[in-house]
C-alpha cells in the first residue's frame, strides 16, 4: 500500500533480546531454578478413568526416611460450587480445586490424587508408591457421543444441562447446549442447487509444548509465599493459587519462568498450588516437574469432536446457507471450547443464513485446556472440507468459491457483529495469484486450500518504560515471551521513542513489580502489551519534552519530539541543540527527578485473523502414508512488527495443524487408560516429515493499534487439517472424515473406495 | 434507540426476546434497562458475556458511550490459546 | 542407598561427581552439577532436548546412565561457545529466528553442530533426517533447517 506508513525499526528483524542465554543454555525455564534445601515434589495419580476414592493412606510413605511432607485434598481448603471469574472466565473454583488434586472421585486417568515432597526425586517417587489408595471403580465414558447417551455413566450429580427451554430434572454430562445463527436456515436450503451434509469426528490432541509443566514454591512461616514456574500467565496463576488456597494476593509473588512452549497448556494451574502446600508443611522450598506421561495423562488436550455440517450453494457458487451440531469433550469438568468453535465455524463467509448448535460434553479424560484458537480449527475443519466437496459439485475451482462468498468489511458475522476492515479477500486472491496455486502435481499428489478465522483477544496490560541515568531503557512489561514478543515490544518502543532496540532492554516482571497483565494467549500480547509499551513510551516522551523545556527554559509546547531528540519546534522557540535521551536522563536529577513513562490500559479493539493455506499431498497408496509436499500459510498480520517471529508463528501453527491432520491423537484403551502417553506413540510431527513452511504476510493494519497490530498466534492452526484433507480428496478422489488421516485409516478408507481393499 | 441482541441460549434462559431497542447514553445505563425488564440478566452479561458495540469487542465494560444507532451485540467472552 | 565416584570430562574440564545407580547423565548434570542447558522433555530419548556429545557421539543424555560417564568427554551447550565468542551455528540461530521458546534450541545446536562435523555440506533432507530425534513445536523447522544450511554454506567458506 502506498499510503502505508514508514516505520524506522517496526518490519526489521533484529536479534531478539533474550536469544544469547537462549543459545547458550543459559535461560532458566521452569525446572531450571534451584533453591537451598529445595525439597522434590511428585505426584500420585489415578489408575482409573473414573473411580470412587473410599480412603487414602499416607502412613507408610510419611515414614519412609527423607520424605517431608504429604498432602491429599484434605490439605486444601473446601471450596463451594459457585462461579468466580478468573482471568477472563468464570470458573468453578471447586472444580478448579478437584482438578488439582481429587477430593471425593477421580474422573480420569492420570487424576491427581496426593503429593509428596522429599529430599530427592527418587525418594518421591518411592513414597508415593506406598500411598494406599482404595477405590471404588465406576462406569467410565471417553467418546462425547456416548457421554450424551441417556444411559452414560454421569460424572457429575450437579451438572444439569443449561441452554434448554427449561431446567433438565435429572443431571447429564452435557454441561451446555448453545445456539447461534442468522437468516432462515430452511429457506436458505431451499435456494442452494447443491446441499452436502457430512459428519466429521476430529481426535483429542495436545498442545505437545517440549517443557513439561514446572514450578518451585518457597513458603515462609510468615506466610509470604515466592513461586517460580512456567506459565503463559503468571497473574493469573497468583489469582487461581490464591483462590484455590484461598490466600491474599500480595502473599502471594509469582515469577514467570523462560517458558518451553505453553499453545495455550500453560494458561492452566497443576502443579502450583500442591507445590505451595507442600512447600508450606515442610517449611521448605518444593521443585515439582511433570513426566511427559504426566503431561499427557494429566494437562490439557484440547476437545475431541463429533461435528456434522450441512450447506448449500448455488451454481454460480454463492453459499446460501449453512448448519452445524458440535459436540465437543470437555473431559472431566465442563468447558470445552464449543462456544468459539460455534461462533468460528462459518466467519469467513458472507453467508445469510446460518444455524449452529454446539454441546459442551463432560468425559472421562483430563479437562481440555486451551490450545491455539481453541474450538475453532475444529468446526472450521469440518466446514472447509464441506466447502471443497460444494466447489467440486458446481464444478467451481474451490479459491473462487471463497473468493466469492469472502467476509469482508461490513460483513456481519454469524455470531453478531459486523467486521471492519479486513485484509480476507486480499489474501484469498494472494493464494490465487501464488506460484504454489498455479504449480504442476506429481503423480498421487494433490493440492488443498483452506481458510481460518479467529477472533484475537485484547485485555488488560501493564507496561513501564524506565529512562536510565545513561539513556538506555529499561522496558518492564508483564507478559510472559513464548515466542520472541520481547523483542517485539522492543521494536515498538524503539519506533516510538526513535531509539535503536539494542539500547532498550525488556523484562517481564514478576506480580509485586507491575500491575496486573492478563495472560500470554488469544493472539493479545503484542496487540494489548504492545499498546501498553506505545503508550509508555508516549508518556516518557511527554515527561522527556517537559524536562527538555526546563533545561532549556521555554513552554513544553515550544519542545517537539523527533527521532530520539527534543528540538525546539522553531526557531521562534529559541536556538537550542537538540537533547538526546541520555542528555536529559542525565540532568534528570535537577530537573524534577527519575524519567519514568507509564501505561495501564484494558486495550479494547482487537482485531480479527483471516488466514489461508494451501498444500500438497502425495500419498502412497501402498501403506496409506500422507506426505506433505509443498506448503504455503497466507495471513492477514495487521503489521508485522518483527516479520521473522510473524513468520514463525504462521509456520509453527501449520506444523502443529499438519500433526493434528496426519498422526496425533489420544488413543484410550477399554478400561479407560490412556494408550500412548509419550513422544513415541504420540506422533507430533518431527522435522523429516515436513517441507519448507512457505508464508506470505499481507499487512492489513488494524486501525485500533498504533502500529496496525493484529493477533496472529492463534489463526495458522485453523485451516491445516482441511488444507490437508482437502489435498488428500484431490489426489485420491476420497473425503476423509475423520482425524487424524493415519496410514491404517487412509490405507481403509483407499481399500474401501477401490471395492473392499482386494488391492 | 440502541439495538442490543442478545445470544439465542441467555434468551431463552431469561424468557426474553433476542432483540431490544433500548434509550441509553451508555452501556451501564443499557445493561440497567435490560436488568429492569428481566431481573438477573445485568449479572449474566457482565460475569459471562463481551459485547461487541458497533463491531468491536469489549470484553469489560462499564461506561462505553452509545449513540442511538449503536448496535450492540452480546457474545460470549473469548479466550485464547 | 550408596554412591558411585566417577571421574569425567565435561566441556574439557576433569569434574568428579557421586551418583545414583539409576541416575541418568542427564540427571547428573541438571542436578548435581548445575548445568541446566540440557533439558528435559520426556526421559525416554524422543525429544532430543537433552542432546550431548559423549566421547564425539550424539546421544540423549537421558538414555545414558551416568555411571557411564566414567572415563568419557562428554560436550553439553555450556561448553558451545569459545567464550564470549559464539558458534556460528549459534549466530544463525539467533539471525534466522530459528527458535521461538527456545526449549528444543540446546538439544538441536548440539545435534546440528555433530552434523556439520561429520557432513559440512549437507543436503536439506539429510539436515532433517538427522534432526528427526530433535522435537520442535514451535517453529515447524523451517527456520531451524535453514539457519543449519547457512551455518554450513558459512563454515565452508
Amino acid at each position: 500500500m502506498d499510503d502505508a506508513p514508514h516505520y524506522k525499526f517496526v518490519g526489521t528483524r533484529p536479534i531478539r533480546p533474550d536469544g544469547v542465554e537462549k543459545v547458550t543454555g543459559r535461560a532458566a525455564y521452569g525446572a531450571d531454578m534451584v533453591l537451598p534445601g529445595m525439597l522434590h515434589g511428585r505426584v500420585l495419580r489415578s489408575p482409573h478413568a473414573h473411580a470412587r476414592i473410599k480412603s487414602i493412606d499416607t502412613s507408610a510413605a510419611e515414614k519412609l526416611s527423607g520424605v517431608k511432607a504429604v498432602m491429599t485434598a484434605a490439605d486444601m481448603p473446601e471450596i463451594p460450587n459457585e462461579l468466580a471469574p478468573a482471568g477472563e472466565m468464570m470458573v468453578n473454583f471447586r472444580e478448579v480445586s478437584d482438578n488439582i488434586l481429587a477430593r471425593t472421585k477421580v474422573l480420569y486417568d492420570g487424576h491427581a490424587v496426593a503429593a509428596v515432597a522429599a529430599t530427592s526425586p527418587s525418594i518421591a517417587e518411592a513414597a508415593c508408591k506406598l500411598i494406599k489408595v482404595e477405590y471404588e471403580v465406576l462406569p467410565h465414558v471417553i467418546d462425547p457421543v456416548a457421554a450424551m447417551a441417556d444411559d452414560a455413566p454421569v460424572l457429575h450429580d450437579h451438572i444439569f444441562t443449561e441452554g434448554l427451554p427449561e431446567k433438565p430434572s435429572k443431571p447429564s454430562n452435557v454441561a451446555k447446549r448453545i445456539e447461534i445463527g442468522t437468516g432462515d436456515i430452511e429457506a436458505g436450503f431451499k435456494d442452494a442447487d447443491v446441499v452436502i451434509e457430512r459428519e466429521f469426528n476430529t481426535a483429542a490432541v495436545h498442545q505437545g509444548y517440549i517443557e513439561p509443566h514446572a514450578c518451585l514454591a518457597n513458603f515462609t512461616f510468615d506466610g509470604q509465599t515466592t513461586l517460580f514456574c512456567s506459565t503463559q500467565g503468571h497473574f493469573v496463576v497468583r489469582a487461581i493459587c490464591a483462590k484455590v488456597l484461598q490466600m491474599e494476593l500480595s502473599r502471594l509473588r509469582v515469577t514467570a519462568s523462560e517458558i518451553g512452549g505453553g499453545f495455550g497448556g500453560k494458561t492452566v494451574v497443576y502443579l502450583e498450588p500442591l507445590s505451595i502446600v507442600l512447600s508450606r508443611k515442610s517449611g521448605r522450598p518444593v521443585k515439582m516437574v511433570m513426566s511427559r506421561e504426566d503431561v499427557f495423562r494429566a494437562s490439557g488436550p484440547t476437545s475431541g469432536a463429533n461435528v456434522w455440517v450441512k450447506m448449500g450453494i448455488k451454481k454460480d457458487g454463492t453459499l446460501v446457507a449453512g448448519e452445524a451440531v458440535l459436540k465437543y469433550q470437555a473431559g472431566a469438568y465442563p468447558g470445552s471450547p464449543v462456544q468459539p468453535g460455534c461462533m468460528c465455524a462459518f466467519a469467513p463467509y458472507d453467508m445469510a443464513n446460518v444455524k449452529v448448535v454446539g454441546y459442551d460434553v463432560v468425559t472421562n479424560r483430563p479437562k481440555v485446556a486451551a490450545y491455539r484458537a481453541p474450538g475453532a480449527p475444529i468446526s472450521e475443519y469440518a466446514v472447509e472440507s464441506v466447502v471443497d466437496e460444494l466447489a467440486k459439485a458446481v464444478g467451481i475451482d474451490p479459491i473462487d468459491v471463497r473468493i466469492k462468498n469472502a467476509a469482508k468489511e461490513g460483513t456481519r458475522a454469524a455470531y453478531g457483529p459486523k467486521f471492519g476492515p479486513i485484509g480476507y479477500l486480499d489474501l484469498l486472491n494472494k493464494v490465487k495469484e501464488s506460484e504454489h496455486y498455479k504449480a504442476p502435481l506429481g503423480k498421487n499428489q494433490g493440492r488443498g486450500i483452506a481458510a481460518g478465522f479467529w477472533f484475537n483477544i485484547g485485555g488488560e496490560s501493564c507496561a513501564t518504560i524506565n529512562i536510565n541515568e545513561d539513556g538506555t531503557i529499561g522496558l518492564v512489561e508483564g507478559s510472559p515471551d513464548i515466542g520472541g514478543s520481547r523483542a517485539s515490544m522492543a521494536l515498538m518502543a524503539a519506533e516510538t521513542l526513535g531509539v535503536s532496540t539494542d539500547r532498550i532492554k525488556p523484562i517481564i516482571a514478576d506480580t509485586a513489580s507491575l500491575g496486573y497483565t492478563f495472560l500470554t494467549g488469544g493472539s493479545r500480547t503484542t496487540f494489548a502489551t504492545g499498546m501498553a509499551v506505545t503508550q509508555a513510551a508516549q508518556n516518557a516522551i511527554q515527561q522527556l519534552r517537559e524536562r527538555a523545556a526546563k533545561i532549556w527554559d521555554i513552554p513544553v509546547e515550544a519542545v517537539e519530539w523527533e527521532d530520539g531528540f527534543a528540538r525546539p519546534t522553531s526557531s521562534n522557540a529559541g536556538d537550542f541543540e537538540p537533547l538526546s535521551i541520555g542528555d536529559i536522563a542525565a540532568k534528570a536529577g535537577k530537573t524534577g527527578g527519575p524519567i519514568v513513562g507509564r501505561a495501564e490500559i484494558n486495550a479494547a479493539g482487537a482485531a480479527p485473523g483471516f488466514g489461508a493455506h494451501i498444500c500438497d499431498v502425495e500419498v502412497d497408496e501402498e501403506t496409506g502414508r500422507v506426505t506433505v509436499t509443498r506448503y504455503t500459510a497466507v495471513q492477514d498480520v495487521g503489521k508485522a512488527i518483527h516479520p521473522s517471529y510473524v513468520e514463525g508463528q504462521l509456520q509453527g501453527g501449520a506444523a502443529q495443524g499438519i500433526g493434528w491432520a496426519l498422526n496425533e491423537e489420544y488413543i484410550y484403551d477399554k478400561n479407560g487408560k490412556l494408550d500412548n502417553p509419550g513422544f513415541l506413540d504420540y506422533r507430533m510431527p518431527v522435522a523429516s516429515d515436513l517441507p519448507m513452511i512457505e508464508t506470505i504476510l499481507v499487512e492489513c493494519p488494524n486501525p485500533n493499534h498504533p502500529y496496525g497490530v493484529r493477533g496472529v498466534g492463534e489463526t495458522p492452526i485453523i485451516p491445516p487439517m482441511a488444507a490437508v484433507a482437502n489435498a488428500v480428496a484431490a489426489a485420491t478422489g476420497v473425503r476423509m472424515t475423520d482425524l487424524p488421516m493415519s496410514p491404517p485409516k487412509v490405507l481403509a478408507a483407499l481399500g474401501n473406495a477401490n471395492g473392499g481393499g482386494d488391492d | 434507540m440502541a439495538r442490543v441482541v442478545l445470544p439465542t441460549s441467555v434468551a431463552r434462559q431469561f424468557a426474553a426476546a433476542t432483540e431490544f431497542e433500548v434509550a441509553a447514553a451508555n452501556v451501564r445505563a443499557m445493561l440497567e434497562a435490560l436488568d429492569t425488564q428481566h431481573p438477573g440478566l445485568r449479572r449474566e452479561i457482565e460475569d459471562t458475556m463481551a459485547l461487541a458495540i458497533d463491531g468491536e469487542i469489549y470484553q469489560d465494560y462499564m461506561l462505553e458511550p452509545l449513540q442511538p444507532e449503536s448496535e450492540v451485540f452480546v457474545v460470549p467472552k473469548i479466550g485464547g490459546g | 542407598m550408596s554412591k558411585y565416584h566417577v571421574t569425567t570430562s565435561i566441556n574439557g574440564e576433569e569434574v568428579e561427581f557421586l551418583c545414583e545407580a539409576q541416575q541418568t547423565l542427564l540427571d547428573v548434570l541438571r542436578d548435581e552439577l548445575e548445568l541446566t542447558g540440557s533439558k528435559e522433555g520426556c526421559s525416554s530419548g524422543d525429544c532430543g532436548a537433552c542432546s550431548v556429545m559423549v566421547d564425539d557421539r550424539l546421544v540423549c543424555s537421558c538414555l545414558v546412565l551416568a555411571t557411564e560417564a566414567e572415563g568419557a568427554k562428554v560436550e553439553t551447550i555450556e561448553g558451545m561457545a569459545d567464550g564470549d565468542q559464539l558458534h556460528p551455528l549459534q549466530q544463525k540461530f539467533l539471525e534466522h529466528a530459528a527458535l521461538q521458546c527456545g526449549i528444543c534450541t540446546p538439544g538441536i545446536l548440539i545435534a546440528a553442530k555433530a552434523l556439520l562435523e561429520k557432513h559440512p555440506d549437507p543436503s536439506e533432507e539429510e539436515t532433517r533426517y538427522w534432526l528427526a530425534g530433535n522435537l520442535c513445536r514451535c517453529t515447524g523447522y523451517d527456520k531451524i533447517i535453514r539457519a543449519v544450511l547457512d551455518t554450513a554454506a558459512e563454515m565452508r567458506g
